[in-house]
């Protein structure tokens, strides 16, 4: 009989078994508790042992015969690969990182989809206006009956009291708020979402909206109301409206990414898009809340026209300063460091100094 | 014929075609094997459950817990609350249990990258946002239709009916099993892989079976000759029926099955009392002798491969 002693596979599982049962542990602990309960000594352990575990197997593939424990190994393999390789920063610390550059910085990226889904809006919101001035009869057919008692039928008088009604404490419009937040995200969500049918939903979408605004400010332009119109509207329009129109720019990212996918496969071009267009899509849900935010408390207790147009101002002002400057030294930290990524191994070697930490990947953060 | 159809489920444990491998980014193919539809479907199920069991949860804290006071104030609240566990419960069970929500982690499945990447946040988002126009919208359509556009013409009933079916069974037509959602994130969704080390059946063989009377226990040795005839493959398969549970009704006709191939192949001549011991004795040698020849490069996959 041929000494069983002498199989190397066997040495190999003797010698290196102890390691594998210490990750297997571990890996137990993270799956049941999370990785946050692995103590500090065991989260420095964790890649080591992940490593370990990984040369075992490719060393058991090609010198054991023995399937079970090739399994075994892929399996704990694959076991801790997910806790290596999960989602693992700190929640506040990806908050951070979201909004002070991932999200500013998506936008950016975007800004020729923003900039076709601002020019939809509108074109469809002055034609709904042109259409509505000569016959104020389309108004029905933009808008419907959707828009509570706010229709040509209504006199000037009340149409001029919907604009500055005030319910002060009544949590009624908190509601109508939050129901209304909830409705335009689910459109926004949707406007992003239908950019896997090749846009046209979301082109629709985006149109619609356009109709809608544009018929009532022809409504109340038609009623001399259009200043204070326009001072209702902009305090939480501007937000709710660009963030409607950055919804629909994820839309149409999305569609890009799967019609016109350019010199890569359309799959990845797709998971790219799709990824950033979600980005974009968060950024506008979280608009929407403040939108509604506004709308429900400050627009209904504060009723000077001057002091509307204000805060549409610094809103205004504000959205443009975040998404046009916020985050821009540290885009031009990725351009860097993505050039760098893209230098020959020898210019590299050359100028080690140069070369980021390859190894980073693994780095379990705290 | 019990030992032969044992003996047939032996042959493959797993389907090849639902097996991913990908490449984590030390370089090393770690292979995966994708969720089964039903698996998926149980899981949303069970998510589904849950999330509706803790928004009848929220509503009672509010309503019976804080009270009804300020009424329309904690409508507005409960709303808000609505809609964020709608839109964020599998969000945030996907970036904080590494692609495992409650549902999934029952079944045991989990979202992974595609490309062995980390799951980043952004992933995740992707394709749970889509879910909402994936599967809400799709059942609507699919069942609500009159609701959306009531007296809808014929057409486009058919048209929102094809869209729910062709949304809803996506994951069915294509060979990754992909939710569009997947597809926009660039994720999968696989088995969780189940961690169990056996002892290795070498180790073991030093140590009898129970059942073997010590007088009538023999070891076996074999020439090289007799071990160049099988492979790889013939030697693994005779793993997994070692390894299968004797208790099986059948386990000692496939053994004694395999032994009286194996006897006639090799042309053993001595006397075999203990099958059992005969089986592992050969299954340590020819695996002994297939990894040292793997060791000079020569891997003989099966009993067909050439000399």
């Amino acid at each position: 009989m041929q000494a069983p002693m002498q199989m190397r596979s066997l040495a190999f599982r003797r010698e290196r078994e102890a390691t594998w049962r210490e990750l297997e542990d571990l890996i137990a602990v993270a799956d049941k508790k999370g990785v946050q309960t692995l103590g500090a000594e065991s989260l420095t352990r964790l890649p080591h042992l992940y490593r370990a575990t990984l040369s075992s197997l490719s060393v058991a593939r090609s010198i054991s015969l023995d399937r079970a424990l090739v399994e075994y190994l892929e399996n704990l393999v694959g076991r801790a690969y997910f806790v290596v390789y999960g989602t693992r920063q700190r929640l506040w610390r990806q908050m951070k990182d979201f909004f002070g550059w991932k999200l500013p910085s998506t936008v950016r990226a975007a800004k020729w989809h923003f900039l076709i889904s601002l020019l939809l809006t509108a074109a469809a919101a002055i034609a709904a206006y042109k259409l509505t001035m000569s016959d104020m009869d389309y108004y029905y057919s933009f808008v419907g009956d959707m828009a509570q008692g706010r229709t040509p039928a209504s006199s000037t008088a009340e149409l001029h009291d919907g604009l500055y009604k005030t319910e002060s404490g009544s949590g009624m419009l908190a509601h109508f708020a939050a129901s209304l937040f909830s409705h335009n995200s689910r459109i926004a969500i949707l406007a992003f979402a239908t950019g896997f049918v090749a846009g046209l939903p979301t082109i629709f979408l985006l149109f619609y909206n356009g109709l809608v605004l544009g018929a009532f400010v022809a409504l109340y332009t038609s009623r001399g109301l259009g200043v204070d119109l326009w001072a209702w509207l902009l305090p939480h329009g501007v937000t709710e409206l660009s963030a409607v129109m950055l919804c629909g720019a994820a839309g149409l990212l999305l569609a890009h990414g799967l019609v016109f996918p350019g010199s890569r496969l359309r799959l990845d071009s797709l998971r790219e898009r799709g990824r950033a267009a979600s980005i974009i899509v968060i950024g506008g849900v979280l608009m929407l809340f403040i939108a509604g935010g506004i709308e429900g408390i400050f627009r209904q207790t504060v009723t000077s026209v001057p002091i509307r147009f204000a805060v549409a101002g610094t809103t205004a002002a504000w959205w443009i300063f975040y998404f046009g400057f916020v985050g821009r030294a540290r885009d031009r930290a990725e351009r860097e460091a993505a050039a760098l990524a893209a230098l020959p191994r020898r210019a590299k070697k050359l100028m080690p100094e140069l070369a980021p930490e390859t190894s980073g990947s693994l780095e379990v953060a705290r | 014929m019990t030992s032969k159809l044992s003996l047939e489920s032996l042959r493959r444990t797993e389907d090849p075609k639902w097996i991913r491998e990908i490449i984590t980014p030390e370089g090393i193919p770690v292979r995966f094997t994708l969720a089964r539809a039903g698996d998926r479907a149980g899981a949303f199920l069970l998510d589904c459950l849950i999330q509706f069991g803790l928004l009848i949860a929220v509503w009672m804290a509010v309503f019976f817990g804080i009270g009804s006071a300020s009424g329309t104030w904690l409508t507005a609240i409960i709303v808000i609350l609505s809609f964020l566990l709608r839109h964020f419960y599998f969000v945030f069970f996907e970036v904080r249990w590494q692609g495992a929500t409650p549902g999934k982690r029952k079944v045991g499945i989990r979202v992974i990258d595609a490309r062995g990447g980390q799951l980043e946040t952004s992933a995740v988002l992707a394709r749970n946002l889509i879910r909402e126009l994936e599967v809400w919208t799709s059942l609507q359509f699919l069942l609500a239709r009159q609701l959306l556009w009531p007296n809808a013409p014929a057409w486009a009933s058919v048209i929102a009916a094809a869209w729910g079916v062709v949304f809803l069974f996506f994951p069915l037509f294509n060979k990754d099993r992909l939710r569009i959602g997947d597809m926009i994130a660039g994720t999968r969704v696989v088995l969780q892989p189940k961690v169990v080390l056996v002892p290795d059946l070498v180790d073991e063989a030093k140590a009898a079976p129970p059942w073997v009377n010590p007088l009538t226990a023999q070891t076996f040795t074999f020439t090289d000759e007799q071990l160049s005839i099988y492979g790889i493959y013939e030697l693994q398969v005779l793993e997994a029926l070692l390894r299968s549970d004797s208790a099986n009704v059948g386990h000692y006709d496939a053994l004694r099955t395999v032994c009286d191939k194996v006897r006639m192949k090799i042309r053993y001549e001595g006397e075999i009392r203990d099958v059992d011991r005969f089986l592992r004795d050969f299954y340590a040698a020819q695996r002994a002798h297939l990894e040292k020849k793997m060791v000079f490069g020569q891997r003989r996959e099966d009993k067909f491969a050439r000399k």
